[in-house]
This record gives C-alpha cells, sequence and structure tokens, in this order.
C-alpha cells in the first residue's frame, strides 16, 4: 500500500500544525517522522489515520482518495503513544476487539478468532498472557500488545504514534530492533512519530524531518545524518557545534577573523557554520583554523570529549568536540582545531 | 508510573533506619501533636459527631418505636402510609430512569466532544443544585398551573400535572438531574478520548464504541450517580412541596407525609416513615463507601 500525501494543511486557532506538507510512502516502508514537539509529525499521522481532518489538502491510499472514508473504513492499524488499551478487558479480548466488532456479514467465528487472537499473541511473543488486564502488564508488554491488537484487523497500513516514548531505555531499545525485524517479517506500510533521532535512524528505511509544520527534508538515515539539508536538520540530529560566522567573497570569519576554511560556496552574508563533534581534528597550538584552551576532558569508551574555550574573536566561545583517544588532552592545553567537514548554512530572517 | 517505587522506597528506608529513634521522650512522628492537645481535638470531633449526627439518627428510631414494634409496623401499614411509600418509589424509579440517560449522554457529550456552548450547557447542569428547591417547584406551578403559562391549555384537555403524580416527577426530576452527569463528568474527562479512538480505528461503530468501550469504563461512576440521585429524589421535600397539593393518599411522598403526621401530633407514624427515610440513607451511605473504593480500584494509572 503506497500512502500519497499532497499540499495538506492543518490549522489549530492561527497555529499551523502543518503546513502545506507533500509526502509519498512507498509501499512496505518503515517510515520515521522525526522532529521536535509541536512540528506537526503526530497530527499528520492522525490526519492518515483518520483521527482528525485537514483543513485542505489530500491523503490517498494506492491512488485512492482516503479522505472519503473515515477512519474505521481505512482498515489502517494505530498504536497510541500511551497504548490505549481497553482497560476492562483481558489481553485477549482486547486483541479481539476488531476482530468483534466487524460486521456480522464478514464476522469470523467464535473458533476463527480465538485461532487469528492466538497467532497475534505467538507473534508479539505475549500468548501466556491473554487472560491479564492491561492494569497487571509492563509497559513493553502494553506496547506489543497494543501491537498485536492494531494488527489483528490485517492494516494496509501500520501507524506508530512515538511507540517507545514512555519505556525506559532498556526495553526502548530491545522494542526497537524488535519492530524492526517485525517489520521486515509482516512488511506493511509503516509509519513511526518519534522524537528521539537515535530511535528514526537506527530503524526506519527513510526518514522524514519535520519542524514547524513543514517538511525540512526526507532520506534514507545516513542521508539526512551525512548531508543535513537545512540548518536545523544539521542542528537537530547527531549533535553539532554551531559558530555564527560571516561569509563575504568566499571568505569564512569568525568575529572578524578570516579563518582558513573554503566557504565551499555559500552565499554572502551572516551564517551559521556547523560541524559534527567528531570533525573537529585537534592539532597542536598554531595549526587549524581554530585556536582554544581545553577546559575539561571527559574520557569514556573510544572517545575523550573535551570542552574548549575557543580563543580569538570568538569571544571565549566554549564548545565541545569528540577527539580519538591517540593522544590524551589535558585541561590548559592549548591546542589548534580543523573542522574535516562541515557545513555553512545562510542565516535566515 | 511503573518506575516510580524503586527509587523514594530504597531512599525512604535507608534514612528510616540510620535514624531509628533512640530517645522515646522525642516524638515517633513529626506529624503529631502533644497528647492533650490530641484529646481535645479527638473530644471536639466525637462531641459534634454525637450532637449532630448520631443522636438525631437515633432519636428518629427511639420515637418511632416509643410504643413498641406493634405500633411501629401498623404505622407502616396504615393505607396513608403505604400511598406515601408507592408514590416515593414510583417518583424515584422515574426521575432515576429519565436522570441515568440524560447525565450519561450529558457526560458523554460534554467529555468527549468539543463544541459550541459547552460551558453554558456545564452550567446549565450545575442549576437545579444553585437554586432554592421551592424555586424549582414555584417554576412548575407557574408553567403547569391554573394561572400558568400551559394551564389552559392543560385544563381543557384535562391534563393533570400539578398536584397530581406528573407533577412530583418533574420536579423531582429536575432538582436531582444534576447527580448522574456530576458523578461522570470527571471521570469521563480523566479517562479521556484514546480508548474510543482506539475503538474507532479498530472498525467500530459510534455505538459499538459507546456500548462496549466507554459504557464499561463508567459503570461505577454511574451507579453512583444512580445512588446519590436515588437519595435525593426520595428525600426531596421543598420543590415537591410546592407541586404536590397534599391530597392525602395520593400525592403525599414520604418526606411530605412525615411532616404532616408531625404537625398532627402523630409521633410515632411520623417517625415510623421517617425511619425509613433513614435507613435508605445509612444504605445509600454503605453502598456509596463500596462504590468509591471500586471507583479508585477502577483508575488504573496511566503509564506517563
Amino acid at each position: 500500500m503506497t500512502i500519497e500525501v499532497r499540499n495538506l494543511v492543518k490549522k489549530f486557532g492561527g497555529f499551523a500544525a502543518l503546513d502545506h506538507v507533500d509526502l509519498k510512502v512507498g509501499d512496505g516502508e518503515l517510515l520515521a517522522l522525526l522532529g521536535p514537539s509541536g512540528s506537526g509529525k503526530t497530527t499528520l499521522l492522525r490526519i492518515i489515520a483518520g483521527l482528525d481532518w485537514p483543513d485542505s489538502g489530500e491523503v490517498s491510499f494506492d491512488g485512492e482518495n482516503a479522505l472519503a472514508h473515515g477512519a474505521g473504513q481505512r482498515h489502517v492499524g494505530f498504536v497510541f503513544q500511551h497504548y490505549a488499551l481497553f482497560r476492562h478487558m483481558t489481553v485477549f479480548e482486547n486483541v479481539a476487539f476488531g476482530l468483534r466488532v466487524q460486521p456480522r456479514a464478514v464476522r469470523k467465528t467464535e473458533a476463527g478468532i480465538r485461532a487469528r487472537v492466538g497467532e497475534l499473541l505467538d507473534l508479539v511473543q505475549l500468548d501466556w498472557l491473554s487472560d491479564r488486564y492491561p492494569s497487571q502488564l509492563s509497559g513493553g508488554q502494553r506496547q506489543r500488545i497494543a501491537l498485536a491488537r492494531a494488527l489483528a484487523i490485517e492494516p494496509r497500513i501500520l501507524l506508530l504514534d512515538e511507540p517507545f516514548g514512555a519505556l525506559d531505555a532498556k526495553v526502548r531499545k530491545e522494542l526497537r530492533q524488535w519492530l524492526r525485524s517485525l517489520h521486515s517479517e509482516i512488511h506493511v506500510t509503516s509509519i513511526f512519530v518519534t522524537h528521539d533521532q537515535e530511535e528514526a535512524l537506527e530503524v526506519a528505511n527513510r526518514v522524514v524531518v519535520m519542524e514547524k509544520g513543514r517538511i525540512e527534508q526526507i532520506g534514507t538515515p545516513g542521508e539526512v545524518y551525512d548531508h543535513p539539508a537545512t540548518a536545523f536538520v544539521h542542528g537537530f540530529i547527531g549533535e553539532s557545534i554551531v559558530l555564527p560566522v560571516e561569509v563575504s567573497d568566499g571568505c569564512v570569519r569568525l568575529g572578524g577573523e578570516a579563518l582558513n576554511i573554503a566557504a565551499n560556496g555559500a552565499a554572502s552574508g551572516a551564517s551559521k557554520l556547523f560541524v559534527r563533534r567528531h570533525d573537529m581534528q585537534v592539532g597542536p597550538a598554531g595549526s587549524g583554523a581554530l585556536q582554544g584552551a581545553v577546559q575539561r576532558v571527559r574520557a569514556f569508551g573510544p572517545i575523550q570529549r573535551a570542552e574548549i574555550v575557543l580563543s580569538a574573536g570568538a569571544g571565549a566561545t566554549v564548545i565541545e568536540i569528540d577527539a580519538p583517544r591517540d593522544r590524551e588532552l589535558q585541561s590548559g592545553d592549548i591546542i589548534g582545531l580543523q573542522p574535516k567537514r562541515y557545513r555553512i548554512f545562510a542565516v535566515q530572517d | 508510573m511503573m518506575m516510580k517505587p524503586e527509587l523514594p522506597s530504597s531512599v525512604g528506608s535507608a534514612s528510616g533506619r540510620s535514624r531509628a529513634l533512640p530517645p522515646y521522650s522525642a516524638r515517633a512522628d513529626a506529624r503529631t501533636e502533644p497528647g492533650p492537645v490530641r484529646l481535645v481535638i479527638i473530644a471536639i470531633t466525637v462531641v459534634f459527631l454525637t450532637v449532630f449526627v448520631v443522636l438525631p439518627l437515633v432519636m428518629v428510631f427511639a420515637q418511632a418505636f416509643s410504643r413498641g414494634v406493634g405500633a411501629y409496623f401498623s404505622a407502616l401499614s396504615d393505607p396513608e402510609a403505604l400511598s406515601a411509600i408507592r408514590l416515593t418509589l414510583c417518583v424515584a424509579a422515574v426521575s432515576v430512569g429519565l436522570n441515568l440517560v440524560f447525565g450519561v449522554v450529558a457526560a458523554w457529550a460534554i467529555a468527549k466532544f468539543d463544541f459550541r456552548g459547552k460551558t453554558l450547557l456545564v452550567s446549565l447542569i450545575d442549576l437545579p443544585f444553585s437554586v432554592s428547591p421551592v424555586i424549582s417547584g414555584l417554576v412548575f406551578v407557574l408553567l403547569f398551573g391554573a394561572q400558568g403559562y400551559w394551564g389552559r391549555w392543560l385544563q381543557s384537555h384535562d391534563i393533570h400535572v400539578l398536584f397530581a403524580v406528573p407533577g412530583i416527577a418533574l420536579a423531582t426530576v429536575f432538582v436531582t438531574f444534576p447527580f448522574v452527569a456530576r458523578a461522570l463528568i470527571p471521570l469521563m474527562q480523566e479517562q479521556g478520548i484514546q480508548e474510543e479512538e482506539a475503538a474507532i480505528s479498530l472498525g467500530a461503530s459510534g455505538l459499538q464504541t459507546f456500548f462496549r468501550v466507554t459504557l464499561p469504563n463508567i459503570k461505577w461512576g454511574v451507579l453512583y450517580g444512580v445512588l446519590l440521585c436515588n437519595a435525593r429524589a426520595m428525600g426531596e421535600f421543598g420543590a415537591v412541596s410546592v407541586v404536590s397539593g397534599h391530597i392525602r393518599g395520593e400525592t403525599n411522598t414520604m418526606p411530605l407525609l412525615v411532616e404532616i403526621l408531625y404537625n398532627e401530633y402523630q409521633f410515632v407514624s411520623s417517625f415510623a416513615i421517617a425511619s425509613l427515610l433513614a435507613m435508605l440513607a445509612l444504605i445509600t451511605l454503605v453502598a456509596k463507601t463500596i462504590l468509591e473504593r471500586q471507583l479508585d480500584q477502577g483508575q488504573f494509572p496511566s503509564d506517563d
């Protein structure tokens, strides 16, 4: 099932939750909608599900207008952020719900329903919990039951709203891998919303980065990380060092002093220099484009994270870099820094 | 919610053990007061409860049985008393039935949907609470009385509302209509709409969603509202007194009969009926306590 969203607009009062959004999702994709809170990602998901309605724009499934149908007719599985399990029903009845409310003509027999629910509970590996109530389950278990319930209606599309948002870090990590392997098993077109970049990059085939109701970039996890299209994406995904610079005639200046780096075709004017923490190469004092004094070093694993007070015109800006541990830094060291890879984005406004 | 117990409990037990209270002169509990103060506070409470709650209740039963059990039961089996009991039960059944439907529907609309005039509706529901019952009764006199708004029309069609059972039922419905809605609105608002959304996304129709998801989640709240509504319907005096006309054996409810008998110095009969109302109050109280426990248990913690 492919999904196409065209020119979608949704306003809440004066606030534009979705501002002319276009998106195409291919059959069998596992897509992440990534963005900070208030970026419109959940609104987009709810409109696709039929739980919200756009002010204007189109949503189609396989070329067919989805907005002509209500949520119940779209055959969309929706997994809610807080699971929304029916608290007065057992796990079994929760999963069976979608089958039981079908019109009599197409409804399965009781035996058929039992078999299907059993299958789904097997799939989420929780068949032993079928007589429990939601309040007796852990967060991770509830999440998997919510997923089984959504899958019971054999949805054409699976939508997940912050699927791991309410879980602790360890369970979250396990469920991520589990979701990915589940997706490769059942291969239903899936979209999940998250504000956690790691989650998006790790689980999804493609990532849609949203901000203020607009799509900033669509790409594979590698593309959005390595080739961020906008300053927002660069700042939002991965840890970045951001320095305010001035570009004029191919020369990059920081606090009035020229930096020894190429402008890479950036337009003249006030700009921002983005460098990944691990893309700052450390050299002896006097080398590199920037100078600074090491203020504090924390070493863990393969890297050492150092706070550097930049000298020169940067006006005592403090940056954090991740350096390999081939040369241990000491606080007080004066070092030179050279950005190996960087991006310059013009400041908008 | 799930992670909460771990940290505070370990912290609490550690500090608790380290301060294992060797000097008993120091008070064990930081919140408690010295002995005499405690004694005075407790004494005030006990005296207050005795004078204002226990004594009146005991008096009702003492008066009712003052001429023995036989007089008590003959007072209750008096045709006038039986008619009042029948009328009260009938009026309570009508008003509980109507207010159950109205309350559930109103609470559903208010808690689960956004619409214009919602605040107005909420205030209107509270209106009977803020108006004196006597006024509530008078409103119906103005509407249905012989000189009233619809009085002439009703008279020409020989329909009796005022000084008849329909009028009593109307006044009681009006006075009791906030109870069910009031019990349900906060409960339903707290439960939110996620379960309903889940049901709808799974293909359930509106009615299926209501009967399979919404209603089971509020059943204890509904019972709670019905209980309070019933207690008030049976005990209502002011509004009913205005519209009833006090026709003996016909339009006297139990509270009205209590007053009439008392004014006629028939203390045993009067208090015998009153004792039934008092028992209703006690049963209501017990049932209310049980329901409140059920309601608390029904509130499963959400996960955030």
